[in-house]
């Protein structure tokens, strides 16, 4: 039976890829956006402190007059910026040696495995911030750190995938057919780990931004004058108490959006990929 | 007077509507018509291959469909109509289903203690005894009652299987594919055990692929074929040289079997989407005419069976 | 050619016996059937012929030599259920391109509909499937089929379609085949001799 293609758009496939390129959209905006935000965008204006949201300044301003939008645009730009970052290294590692650990099998699963434990068995933070600083700190030092602990629970996850994947009859058949190792993992495996590799994506991102967060605020991480999301909000709880209650909603809130639309790409991603996931 | 049949399934269709890679989502017809009775003391058989739609019966008689289903026809227990909540009473007590796998049953726990779920006695004590006598009744060895699923052979699963069916004392059994895999002794103790509890006042619906199996097993053979009955025969129609049999796929069937020459009908089973107008199995028949194309024959009585097809005499 | 089993044995990690001392031979152009209860073996038997499985003791040659480790291997083991034997993620188009593909005069033998190659493993009958995974090792490279409970969960017609086909393909490429079956009738109408375990 041939399939008919259908100019229109409906059904929920149609309606899940919208959704995907309408999020990527706007995180793509809101990062060219902050990118684009200079210095002298955020001036200091001594006259305009603590401003309430008005028309002029729909988040309001800050403790020195910064126009709060501005800020939190600018420091949602950079959190994507070192979230992103962060997972695709994370995951380009977590995968790979997810993947060529169990095939190769041998002493280099058994490493692998053995590394895994012994990352994972150190509490984290320690490590990235430890790792940062050796690394120089700043963005370079920070990605480095949060990558060089995030790979071990997307390996272990994609491990223990491919481990299951290996004992299918029909890779065994594949490998009678004559087909190499590298021809395995590319058309047989790979396909497979996918939704866990989107999973993975998705769930680094938030933790990345959490990390640069605190690194910052012990003054590791990024310089306090360039300020992803994390800081802003850290700043501005100081202040609710006295009522400013706009300095960390607006920006809480969008940090919120934030992930929830990571969260939602992923999902989508997922449903796309998998036939069995989209007759509902 | 003939009696009231324990089971009477007439008309019976599902269908579902899915959704599929692009944009398209279709309705699948996957079974279209199913016509069959199932008196007490008698032995049934539906016979169909896989992809005409069999697996649904059993799903459909117990109320376990998938939430997309679509229900038509009526399915009669007793002479009752059944809604889902009859069903859900009767199954497992009146109506019991021996599934087709080991799959069903859960892989943590030990098979002997499995089947005692079925069996409906306080003691445990006794329920422990009973599982024990149907092992040994079917040549299961005494060890296989704290066996895990994994560790049973093939055999070995469908024996266990049976004996869950058995352990709950049901009027009416519907066993999913009892048969394959199983050595000619292990094959003859099953019918044996069928007859036995048919003597004692149960009812069998088996649905199989195995026309062999079928006609030495039960009573009376119903062909499934595209979604729909196309013949009830009795077993006693199949044996010998298969002139008795009224449908040319039942004739196809009987010409297939490896004793009977093993002779090849060329082309395959219509799609639920893919359904022909008329008869479903016109495109693989020789004595097709232009009617067959356009009219779905109905079902209709014939020498002391039922056949759809125009010309079956 | 030749594939040679001899004094070949096997047992599953707790101790249990399942092959002990087997010999089997099977020459190019025979068909040859391998019959036994259910639990004595056959499986595995078929598995250690496609080199599938090791021995624990006892060898099998092919004229002589050991099976290949790499490279396609010519003894080609059909297994009973197909949904286990393809990749669910993959259409049917691309389980037979991993072999070299097809023509339209070898789906048409096999009984595929074109169609089917666009569709999803799940979305195919167990029959169509495999059809298949028939199809996929008839070809040039492949010099023995083991066939094992072929055609057990598929319906007379469709059995017999198969094997009528699978028997011409072996005639005419000198292929062997070893069938196994609990079914005697089915193994005497297809095989040239019968062994038991």
């Amino acid at each position: 039976m041939k399939e008919r293609k259908t100019p229109l758009l409906r059904g929920i496939r149609a309606r899940t890829l919208l959704s995907v390129s309408c999020f990527a959209a706007l995180i793509l905006i809101i990062f060219i956006w902050g990118s684009s935000i200079g210095e002298s965008d955020l001036f200091v204006d001594l006259n305009k402190v603590f401003l309430k949201p008005s028309a002029d300044h729909i988040f309001g301003t800050d403790w020195v007059g910064r126009d709060m939008l501005l800020r939190t645009v600018k420091g949602l730009s950079l959190s994507i910026k070192i979230g992103v970052l962060c997972s695709v290294f994370s995951c380009a590692m977590g995968m790979v040696l997810g993947i060529l650990a169990p095939l190769i099998g041998g002493w280099v699963d058994t490493f692998v495995n053995w590394l895994v434990d012994l990352v994972l068995s150190i509490p984290h933070t320690l490590v990235v911030m430890l790792v940062s600083i050796a690394c120089g700190g700043g963005l370079r030092g920070l990605i480095i750190g949060v990558v060089a602990t995030h790979w071990t629970s997307l390996t272990r996850v994609i491990r223990a995938e491919v481990l299951q994947i290996k004992e299918s009859e029909y890779t065994k058949v594949s490998r009678k057919f004559g087909k190499s190792t590298l021809y395995i993992a590319r058309e047989h495996i790979f396909p497979q780990v996918i939704p866990q590799l989107v999973v993975g994506v998705v769930l680094i991102f938030p933790h990345a931004i959490l990390h640069e967060a605190s690194l910052t605020f012990l003054g590791f991480g990024l310089p306090a004058h360039e300020p992803a999301i994390g800081i802003i909000l850290s700043e501005s709880m100081k202040y609710i108490t006295s009522g400013k209650w706009w300095l960390a909603v607006f920006p809480g809130a969008a940090l919120i959006c934030i992930s929830l639309m990571v969260s939602s790409i992923g999902r989508n991603i997922q449903k796309l990929i998998s036939p069995s996931a989209s007759h509902k | 007077m003939k009696k009231e049949p324990l089971l009477s399934i007439r008309n019976y269709g599902v269908s579902f509507t899915r959704y599929e890679a692009g944009l398209k989502s279709r309705n699948l017809q996957v079974i279209s018509s199913l016509d069959i009775d199932v008196h007490e003391g008698e032995i049934v058989a539906i016979v169909g291959s896989s992809g005409s739609g069999k697996s649904l019966l059993a799903d459909g008689i117990f109320g376990i469909l998938p939430y997309n289903a679509v229900l038509s026809g009526e399915i009669y227990y007793d002479g009752k109509l059944l809604t889902q909540q009859d069903k859900e009473a009767l199954r497992g007590r009146e109506m019991s289903l021996i599934p087709q796998s080991v799959n069903y049953l859960d892989p943590l726990k030990k098979v002997g203690k499995q089947v005692e779920l079925s069996v409906r006695d306080k003691d445990k004590k006794k329920r422990r005894k009973v599982v024990e006598d149907l092992f040994a009744r079917y040549n299961l060895s005494p060890e296989v009652y704290d066996y895990h699923p994994f560790q049973l052979s093939g055999g070995m699963a469908r024996r266990v299987l049976l004996t869950t069916a058995l352990a709950a004392g049901s009027r009416l059994i519907v066993a999913d594919e009892p048969t394959p895999g199983l050595d000619e002794v292990a094959l003859k103790e099953v019918l044996k055990d069928f007859r036995v509890l048919v003597d004692s006042g149960c009812s069998i619906l088996m649905i199989t692929h195995d026309i062999n199996a079928a006609v030495t097993i039960a009573d009376r053979v119903a062909i499934f074929y595209a979604g729909m009955t196309l013949e009830i025969a009795s077993s006693e129609d199949f044996r010998g040289d298969g002139q008795a049999l009224r449908h040319p796929y039942s004739k196809a069937l009987h010409a297939a079997i490896p004793a009977n020459g093993f002779r090849a009908t060329p082309g395959f089973q219509p799609y639920s989407d893919n359904l022909p107008e008329g008869c479903v199995f016109c495109d693989r028949c020789d004595r097709k005419t232009e009617r067959c194309l356009k009219e779905r024959p109905e079902f209709r009585e014939l020498r002391g069976g039922k056949v759809r097809c125009h010309h079956a005499t | 050619m030749q594939l040679k089993a001899e004094k070949v044995s096997f047992a599953y990690k707790k101790g249990v016996q399942i092959l002990n001392q087997v010999d089997f031979v099977v020459n190019s152009g025979e068909v040859v059937g391998l019959t036994a209860p259910s639990g004595f073996g056959k499986t595995t038997l078929a598995r250690i012929l496609a080199g599938y499985e090791k021995p624990a003791s006892g060898l099998v040659t092919l004229d002589g030599s050991p099976l290949p480790k790499s490279g396609y291997n010519p003894v080609q083991l059909i297994f009973q259920h197909p949904e286990k034997a393809v990749n669910p993620k993959w259409k049917m188009r691309r389980v037979l391109e991993e072999t070299g593909g097809y023509t339209a005069e070898s789906l048409h033998q096999m009984g595929i509909m074109p169609e089917w190659l666009e569709r999803w493993p799940r979305e195919l009958s167990g029959g169509e499937l495999q059809r298949f995974c028939v199809l996929r090792v008839l070809n040039e490279r492949t010099r023995f089929i083991i066939a094992d409970e072929m055609t057990t969960m598929l319906d007379a017609v469709t059995q017999a379609q198969i094997w009528n086909t699978v028997l011409d393909f072996a005639k005419k490429h000198d292929i062997g085949i070893v069938a196994i079956s609990h079914e005697r009738d089915l193994l005497e109408a297809v095989c040239t001799r019968i062994e038991r375990l």
